[in-house]
């Protein structure tokens, strides 16, 4: 029997490594992404724990601390680290309870979408025929309408409302995540290791769990970070189109409509929404890209 | 002897899209017929299109033929394009073995997926049969939590070969398994596939495009030209004297 050497061939410690560890490897040296990461960790934290953290309630009103500026301001108050609004609300508070709002129903919206999209997908990816040629152009018409739209024909129909505002970005969202599931799928299938577990004997489900999905749940990851910066965007935008979440909810969005008026008097309450809000859809993205940036790398080797 | 795999005028054509709606039929196999006996091989070379790999497929159950039978040990297997038995005596290598393991998950959960699926072993006996496969290919059993990109190509062909004998099939059809290997691994395993030829009683179907494999290797050989066998026989026999045009053309080159 031939010896040869397969300590050579693993030189570099680089192929010595779990694909998901390889992926982590060039996710952390990428350190803008990090960043990202590291600000979508606070976020998330910030959004399970809102209550907790939170100096004072989301709608207690002070009535002897109105548009208070933030604190380092001359006319500040320490105890509103950011001041407080019209009604004397503390805004850090309604802030931080916010983001529970846009960003973690963000999230959740997000996971509902990528669950339908991903049962939908696959199936759409492992039919063939008539009912894929359906499909396909069934999608390709939704897909022609931009997802705000979209959500915003459904708000009509659904009439306004937190609750309706997510079912109607699911909805939204849902056609673009299929198509791109099934993308996926439909380039697995072409490959031979699937050939070669059709031939092992495999079945449908059996390619599916352990051919397909241990291959494409990155790229699905990815799907799921730019639904989600979308989702944020979508949240707030309804939320501030006065279609979403209803005041005194302290969606982001709504606060920013809520006190638009006063803009010229208080801009802090409505530049501090809007800077969070473009630092929640920053992180996301931030993250997706750097994924995104690895999972090429990582092929590339 | 009862020869271990029997194919008999096997015929196979593509339903391939022409102008408008309408298909064009497009023959690929034509009445192809060979017989081949345990430890035996059998070459089958080709010009490029001349349906080699549809035959593997066919053969290994990647697709199936319209008309005519293949037995296996004088049990038919498929008769007029239908597959009776789910069988695993007739096992698949490709051309690239980088592609036809799934990247995703280790080598040892690629066979322990194939074992589950086809025998009644426990945990315990997978696990002895994994690794005893990879030794006889010349791995190690540490080699089992590997995932293929830590491989080299030689090693990923063993693999596949390993997978491939896992099942303890009686035939093997290389599809060019050899062709992207570099000579001195190739060398390597080949004398691997004759060694287990001799040991186990294998029989292989080799394509292959290069003549010192077919004269190395195959006790026959047959020469396909768009779809038809035109030239059939004992590799030697072969080598010295044949008919027609296309066999002198390809044995030149
Ligand atoms: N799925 C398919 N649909 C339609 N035509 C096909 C299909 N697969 C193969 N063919 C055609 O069948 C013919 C034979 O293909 P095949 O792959 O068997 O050739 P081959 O002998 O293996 O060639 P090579 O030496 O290049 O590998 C080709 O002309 C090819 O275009
Ligand atoms: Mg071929």
């Amino acid at each position: 029997m031939a010896k040869f050497n397969f300590i050579a061939s693993l030189n570099g410690e680089e192929l010595n490594k779990s694909p998901l560890r390889q992926l982590w490897r060039h996710f952390k040296s990428n350190h803008v992404a990090l960043v990202g990461l590291w600000l979508f960790i606070a976020l998330t934290i910030l959004a399970t724990l809102a209550p907790v953290l939170a100096p004072y309630g989301v709608n207690q009103q002070h009535s002897d601390a109105l548009l208070l500026p933030p604190s380092w301001d001359d006319a500040g108050d320490v105890r509103f680290i950011l001041g407080t609004d019209d009604l004397g609300r503390d805004v850090l508070s309604r802030l931080i309870n916010g983001t529970t709002y846009t960003f973690g129903l963000a999230i959740l919206t997000a996971l509902i979408t990528t669950l339908l999209g991903v049962i939908l997908g696959v199936f759409a990816g492992m039919s063939k025929g008539v009912r894929s040629s359906i499909l396909n152009h069934i999608l390709d018409v939704t897909l022609s309408i931009p997802s705000l739209l979209l959500a915003i024909i459904i708000i009509a129909l659904l009439g306004p409302g937190l609750l309706n505002t997510v079912w109607a970005i699911i909805l939204a969202l849902l056609p673009q995540y299929i198509h791109s599931v099934r993308n996926l799928v439909v380039q697995e299938l072409s490959k031979d290791y699937i050939v070669a577990q059709w031939l092992d004997g495999a079945n449908s489900w059996h390619v599916l769990s352990r051919g397909i999905f241990p291959n494409i749940y990155e790229h699905i990851v990815v799907i799921f970070t730019m639904s989600l910066s979308t989702a944020i965007l979508d949240i707030s935008a309804l939320g501030f189109l006065k279609l979403g979440a209803q005041p005194p909810t302290a969606e982001w969005g709504a606060i920013l409509a809520e006190n638009l008026g006063f803009i010229y008097l208080a801009p802090w309450t409505v530049a501090l929404p809007g800077i969070l809000l473009f630092f929640a859809v920053l992180a996301t993205n931030l993250v997706g890209d750097g994924l995104r940036t690895a999972l090429k790398k990582r092929k590339a080797i | 002897m009862q020869p271990i795999l029997k194919v008999q005028a096997l015929s196979k054509t593509f339903k391939i899209r022409d102008r408008f709606f309408l298909r064009k039929k497009f023959k690929v196999l034509e009445d192809i017929s060979f017989c081949l006996s345990k430890g035996e091989t059998i070459a089958i070379i080709g010009e490029t299109g001349s349906g080699k790999s549809t035959l593997a497929k066919i053969l290994a159950g990647a697709e199936v033929s319209q008309k005519g039978q293949i037995l296996l040990e004088g049990k038919v297997i498929e008769d007029d394009g239908k597959r009776k038995t789910s069988c695993r005596d007739i096992r698949l290598i490709f051309q690239d073995a980088s592609k036809s393991l799934n990247p995703g998950i280790t080598i040892g959960k690629t066979l322990n997926e194939i074992l589950l699926m086809n025998t009644h072993y426990d945990a315990a006996q997978r696990q002895e049969s994994i690794k005893n496969n990879l030794l006889k290919v010349g791995l190690l059993a540490e080699h089992q939590d590997y995932y293929p990109h830590m491989f080299s190509g030689g090693q990923l062909q063993r693999i596949a070969l390993a997978r491939a004998l896992i099942l303890e099939p009686k035939v093997l059809v290389l599809d060019e398994a050899l062709s992207s290997l570099d000579p001195s691994v190739r060398a390597q395993t080949v004398n691997l596939l004759l060694k287990l030829q001799q040991e186990t009683g294998l029989s292989y179907v080799l394509i292959t495009h290069h003549l010192s494999l077919v004269k190395h290797m195959s006790d026959q050989t047959l020469v396909l030209d768009q779809g038809k066998v035109i030239e059939a026989g004992k590799t030697q026999a072969l080598f010295i004297k044949h008919k027609s045009k296309i066999t002198q053309r390809l044995l030149n080159c």
